[in-house]
């Protein structure tokens, strides 16, 4: 864990607070920044409910684990991650239960000069589903809300995690592997373009052998609830602990070159948001095909 | 531009009182004049209480009479295990409409009105953001009750903005109160030994402590802040470090699915869950406070702070208690103490403290509606419908009666009013 690590508050100083301060209401929406909640240091959470604790104990355990031994993540380009100010990751996502968004917030924990904590934007499906619910928010996860994601890259100058391809990419087969299903409407590039945060794409290949899906079972589904059932090599025969088995696919991370957005008001241009996203996927897959290209071996990279 | 002469809805009910004592305090403010169906549970010093409920014709005319300039409801039902479910939309929505048919007109003296509104308003679902700020419209419809009549509250708030341009219309609205003399849905739950949770689920909640939500309300009526504002203590905490600070047991025993029927089976056994609390231990809510801060609003207490003074209290309350005197408002008393000659010693204290002395506005500085010439009553006189002046009769004194006699015989002379007017008389002379 980092010292930033709880804090849901920007690390820059409160400067020139006195001299603005007096009954004048009307501001610009950029003095809102300084009015977030401050840091309270007795606290274990922070306002978006991110455990210190919980997500300090996943990270010495299961993580550590995972990144170093399981996967043997290799990482490329961690420098393409700024170390101040808020980004946008995007990447691709595969797994049925995807170990993607955690062994990308390991890398950065584990590579960057200046470890940053990430924040995974996942559907709103968890905070409904008891379980999900409470442990979800725990590790560092929020909802994939718009206000969300901009009041994290924006007011909070966080790392944001987006998934664009969402549940389409996790509950492909294994047939599709590494083939990118749409970047859904473009609304991550929105997000950025609006906080004018740069855009940083990631390429992650292993995980969609790490736990290929063969087939969809639709009455499990029905059962539980869940937003999918897959039959993946361990599940549903070993029951929920076959879920966060993996088989042990060498992981390689690539974080791409940034893209900046430093106008005001690109994400009202729609042709420009989608071309913008287009761009960023096509780079994502370009990528992706060329690093599987490379790899010789599923298991030892 | 401050308030000088303030209304102040449900006086009698807990934040009415609290704030009307806030409010004493201010010598600037000439006139503090408290309304409410009920009897005050508290003592009040300078403020006027005047018992009357929503009957927009009443209201109407204390305003004029005291040429009110702020209104200021606080009478607004939040909580649902307060009042039955009709009694809460009677008073939330008609009660609202009503007020603010007192404060418009196009003579009206009302510049300001503030309602204390809750972030309710919001709602609690599955697809919330994180924060809600004040332009966010809730995503789906209300699901209770007290949802909807906070809804429609605050429609006609803005109807209200939207056809008095000139008037400054703020809505604060509240997240969860805390503190050691406050009654909530919320401050019962957590008295509890041990703390009812849903199952799998740990929700994020804000909460403001009950002094600063006196100060906000007093904060907005000082200011000159017109629109909507989130008033939250800084920090959102989730329920278990709720339950943590308070030194309590998690008890996660409302099942996931069908909690609705858990909750059903908890009221018998005297374990209040209302509607809108269901949801709130759900999905939980986080809202976005900066506005009011920008606004120049110092909080004084953190949502943290809040829950460690209810805390201090809870763990203070089985010792104190039954040692404060409960209050009983007694009117002849406080008419005796207020407006007798005889009373020598405070009067003084309160005539040089408070600018102005207590009796101005009840003997008659009432300008519009009592007719002193029979020439003009009032202006529109003979727009008024037969039911409205015979309504307004009661209050009229025996010389303005036998004026308004004179003008009606003389101009529209509509037998049911003077036929009403004669009644009047004829009571008054038979008392005397």
């Amino acid at each position: 864990m980092t010292d930033s690590g709880r804090t849901s508050l920007s690390q820059r100083e409160h400067e020139a607070l006195e001299t603005e301060r007096g009954n004048l209401p009307a501001r610009r929406e950029d003095d809102m920044r300084r009015y977030l909640p401050g840091v309270e240091p007795e606290r274990q959470l922070n306002d978006w409910g991110r455990s210190e604790r919980i997500e300090g104990l996943m990270d010495r355990t299961l993580y550590d684990f995972y990144y170093r031994y399981w996967f043997r993540c290799e990482v490329d380009g961690i420098e393409n991650i700024p170390a101040t100010g808020g980004a946008l990751l995007v990447s691709n996502h595969s797994g049925a239960l995807p170990p993607d968004a955690a062994m990308i917030g390991k890398s950065i924990k584990e590579e960057h000069p200046h470890p940053r904590p990430l924040n995974i934007t996942v559907e709103h499906f968890f905070k409904g589903y008891p379980g999900f619910s409470m442990l979800i928010p725990k590790i560092g996860c929020v909802a994939a809300h718009p206000a969300n994601v901009h009041r994290l890259l924006y007011d909070e100058e966080q790392l944001v995690l987006v998934f664009p391809e969402g549940r389409k990419g996790t509950e492909k087969l294994y047939k599709d592997r590494y083939k990118l299903r749409r970047f859904g409407r473009g609304g991550f590039v929105e997000a950025a373009m609006r906080a004018r945060a740069p855009i940083v794409p990631v390429c992650v290949v292993g995980a969609e052998e790490a736990q290929p899906i063969f087939a969809h079972i639709k009455p499990l589904q029905k059962l539980t609830g869940l937003i999918y059932a897959p039959l993946t090599p361990t599940f549903p025969h070993f029951g929920m602990a076959g879920m966060l088995t993996y088989l042990p696919a060498k992981f390689r991370i690539r974080f791409l070159e940034p893209i900046h957005f430093d106008d005001e008001g690109m994400h009202e241009d729609r042709a420009l948001v989608q071309s913008v996203a287009h761009e960023v996927r096509a780079r994502i897959q370009e990528n992706l095909f060329e690093m599987v290209r490379e790899r010789k071996s599923v298991w030892f990279g | 531009m401050g308030s000088k002469r303030i209304l102040i809805t449900g006086v009698s009910k807990y934040w009415g009182h609290r704030l009307a004592r806030q409010m004493e305090a201010f010598e600037e403010i000439e006139t503090i004049i408290g309304v409410d169906s009920s009897d005050p549970a508290g003592e009040l010093e300078r403020t006027e209480y005047v018992k009357v409920g929503t009957q927009h014709a009443l209201l109407k005319r204390i305003v004029d009479a005291a040429r009110i300039d702020t209104v200021i409801d606080t009478r607004l039902v939040v909580d649902s295990s307060t009042s039955s479910s009709r009694n809460a939309h009677e008073n939330n929505v008609i009660g609202t409409m009503n007020i603010l048919a007192a404060c418009s007109g196009p003579d009206t003296t009302v510049r300001k009105v503030v309602l204390k509104s809750s972030a309710h308003y919001y709602g609690c679902e599955q697809d919330d953001p994180a924060f809600f700020t004040e332009g966010m419209s809730r995503p789906h419809a209300p699901r209770t009750g007290i949802e909807r009549d906070i809804v429609d509250a605050e429609a006609s708030l803005r109807e209200f903005a939207e056809k008095n341009p000139n008037a400054t219309v703020t809505i604060l609205r509240f997240a969860n109160v805390l503190g050691p003399d406050v009654r909530t849905a919320h401050t019962q739950l957590f008295a509890l030994p041990a703390i009812p949770m849903i199952l799998g689920f740990d929700p994020r909640y804000q909460f403001v402590h009950e002094d600063d939500v006196v100060h906000a309300l007093e904060h907005v009526a000082q200011e000159n802040l017109p629109g909507v504002y989130n008033v939250a203590g800084d920090g959102v905490l989730a329920l278990s470090e709720v339950i943590g600070l308070l030194g309590r047991t998690p008890a996660p025993i409302l099942p996931p699915w069908g909690t609705g029927l858990a909750v059903n089976a908890a009221r018998r056994i005297g374990v209040k869950v209302p509607p809108e609390m269901v949801n709130q231990l759900r999905f939980g809510r986080g809202v976005d406070n900066r506005k009011l801060k920008a606004a120049g609003f110092n909080y004084r207490y953190t949502s943290r702070e809040a829950v460690q003074k209810l805390a201090e209290h809870m763990r203070l309350h089985p010792i104190l208690k039954g040692v404060r005197e409960p209050y009983r408002y007694e009117r002849e008393v406080e008419e005796f103490l207020r407006w007798s000659p005889s009373v020598q010693g405070n009067a003084e204290a309160e005539d040089t403290q408070s600018a102005p002395p207590p009796p101005p506005d009840p003997p008659r500085p009432k300008p519009k509606p009592r007719p002193r010439r029979p020439i003009a009553p009032v202006e529109q006189y003979d727009d008024l419908e037969s039911e409205e002046v015979i309504s307004l009769l009661g209050s009229m004194e025996a010389t303005d009666l036998q004026a308004l006699l004179a003008y009606e015989r003389g101009n529209r002379a509509r037998a049911s009013v003077t036929g009403a007017i004669e009644g009047v008389l004829a009571r008054r002379g038979s008392l005397i």
